[in-house]
């Protein structure tokens, strides 16, 4: 409850404080408009529906590929864990490409696929899969050992050790790769949205990119605040579970 | 198959083992952990291998687990080669080695959902009993991590003795525990050898711990690993590790296995 209050108290000075400021003109509204006037364009917005709209679209891309990379990187992250020869190859791949900035698949994405939705997708799983594929691997090789023989006296074989000993064992790392994908994958989608138009789906990359043509910063900044908002709420309802059960089960730290 | 049958004691296995030698390769060269050993043990037999680090003790237990395989020689199990691991011979090992993202209950079920035979509620019965014999029937729901040194290892022992095997393959399982802990878990693992009759190996550096749980006490010596002695403990059980007899024998067992330590030395000047 202190804690809430505490975190109530701050966000409640930052914003007085911002409008006060923008109220005695220390910087023109045009620059950065008042906490009201967003407010304003908020509620328009949610109101005529383009807001959720733009959202719904930006998200099921998002999980789209998301998810499509999650699948793909963690049988591959699996399998260079499990032979030397995909170690040496796959993982070197793997490593280089996550090192490459997710948004640098945009240009690429354009010339392969246009200006559709697949360019999207593209993007998205390129973010997501090197960084899932890279924390499997790793999980998956910090394993202390004793755990598959401990596996094998009891009769699991293959599979059954692959799926109920080492994917829970390496958890701790793959959910946090999965945290970067996803922060990979939210970034790379946003550029992609504000550099490419296409017409299957106005996103919120979109919404942010006509703000700036058309001089609306309330809308530019208003938009800016949903995007850290589903930021949050992403990591508090996907990630935040997951969490706190690796926190319960290993007892390690974590509030 | 009712949780009765399913909890009735198996025949206890008589073991064979046969010049067994094992080779490992090191920086340093090649190092002979085992030459040609051979050890017979009887069915229900309570033995321990005593010898100090390198003797190639814990090699013979994971050879008879099949979790290593012998260069030479074989291992019988009720005169049938053993080729890798079985539920039959279930392994207790120095760490716990439970799994931390299961609860207890579910750490003991583990080895019982890879047998054969039994529905989800005869398991979870099945589970409950050996946690009950352990002492740990209020702990089902707990984290590993929640559990102290001792209650893990009495985990440990649950689920090894859950799918009801007929050897308990023990590689120095109390060796991390306080001496408080280990002298209650001396008690419990005689009573539970007497009561669920195993074929019990259970290798050990500590030859007064090898004196107290023993029926045989077998001292092995390092480079290359040998069997050197093999003393029969006939005290009466339950054996309580602070008795003036069991101080004696492993006195006698002490001062052998000096013994040997030094002509292997004086070995090694020549």
């Amino acid at each position: 409850m202190k804690r809430f209050i505490y975190a109530t108290a701050f966000f409640a000075v930052l914003i007085v404080t911002w409008e006060m400021l923008v109220r005695a003109r220390v910087w023109s509204p045009i620059v950065l408009p008042s906490p009201s006037m967003v407010g304003e364009y908020l509620i328009a917005a949610v109101a005529d529906g383009s807001l959720f709209e733009a959202s719904v679209v930006t998200l099921k891309r998002l999980m789209l590929g998301y998810l499509f990379g999650i699948a793909l990187g963690l049988p591959i992250g699996l399998i260079t864990a499990r032979f030397q020869v995909c170690k040496d190859t796959i993982g070197m791949l793997a490593l280089g490409l996550q090192t490459l900035p997710s948004v640098c698949w945009v240009p690429l994405a354009l010339l392969w696929f246009g200006q559709t939705e697949s360019a999207m997708f593209f993007v998205v799983v390129m973010g997501t899969l090197w960084s899932v594929v890279i924390a499997t691997e790793t999980g998956v090789r910090t394993i202390p050992p004793i755990y598959a023989r401990a596996a094998r006296t009891m009769g699991s074989r293959g599979i059954h050790t692959w799926i109920h000993v080492m994917l829970p064992a390496s958890l701790p790392f793959v959910v946090s790769g999965m945290k970067q994908g996803w922060a990979f994958a939210w970034r790379s989608l946003m550029a992609a949205e504000i550099y490419v138009t296409i017409l299957t789906g106005f996103g919120l990359g979109h919404l942010l990119h006509y703000g700036r043509e058309l001089h609306a910063m309330e809308q530019v900044t208003g938009v800016m605040l949903i995007i850290v908002m589903i930021g949050l709420l992403a990591d508090k309802v996907m990630f935040s579970p997951w969490e706190r059960f690796l926190h319960r089960r290993w007892g390690t730290q974590g509030k | 198959m009712t949780v009765q049958t399913e909890l009735v004691n198996v025949a206890p296995s008589k073991l064979s083992v046969g010049e067994v030698s094992k080779r490992f390769r090191s920086k340093s060269g090649v190092v002979q952990a085992l030459d040609r050993v051979s050890l017979d043990i009887a069915e229900g037999e309570f033995i321990c291998l005593v010898g100090p680090s390198g003797c190639g003790k814990s090699t013979l237990l994971n050879i008879i687990a099949g979790l290593d395989t012998a260069d030479e020689g074989s291992v019988l199990c009720d005169g049938t080669p053993v080729t890798g691991p079985g539920r039959e011979r279930m392994v207790m090992f120095q760490e716990h080695a439970l799994f931390p993202w299961l609860d207890v209950l579910s750490n003991v079920l583990f080895g019982l959902k890879l047998k054969p035979g039994l529905t989800r509620s005869e398991r979870i019965d099945v589970a409950r009993f050996y946690l009950k014999l352990v002492g740990l029937e209020k702990f089902q729901r707990s984290n590993i991590h929640e559990l102290s040194g001792g209650m893990k290892q009495r985990v440990a022992l649950a689920r090894a003795l859950a799918p009801n095997p007929r050897v308990l393959l023990m590689d120095e399982p109390f060796a991390a525990l306080d001496a408080l802990t280990r002298e209650q878990l001396y008690g419990d693992i005689q009573r539970i050898w007497q009561e669920r009759k195993k074929t019990i190996v259970f290798v050990t550096h500590n030859v007064r711990e090898a004196v107290c749980l023993g029926d045989r006490v077998v001292l092995f010596s390092p480079h290359p690993g040998r069997i050197r002695e093999d003393f029969k403990i006939d005290l009466p059980r339950p054996r309580d590790i602070n008795s003036v007899d069991l101080a004696q024998h492993s006195a006698h067992i002490t001062k052998a296995l000096k013994n040997l330590l030094n002509t292997r030395e004086d070995e090694v000047a020549e």
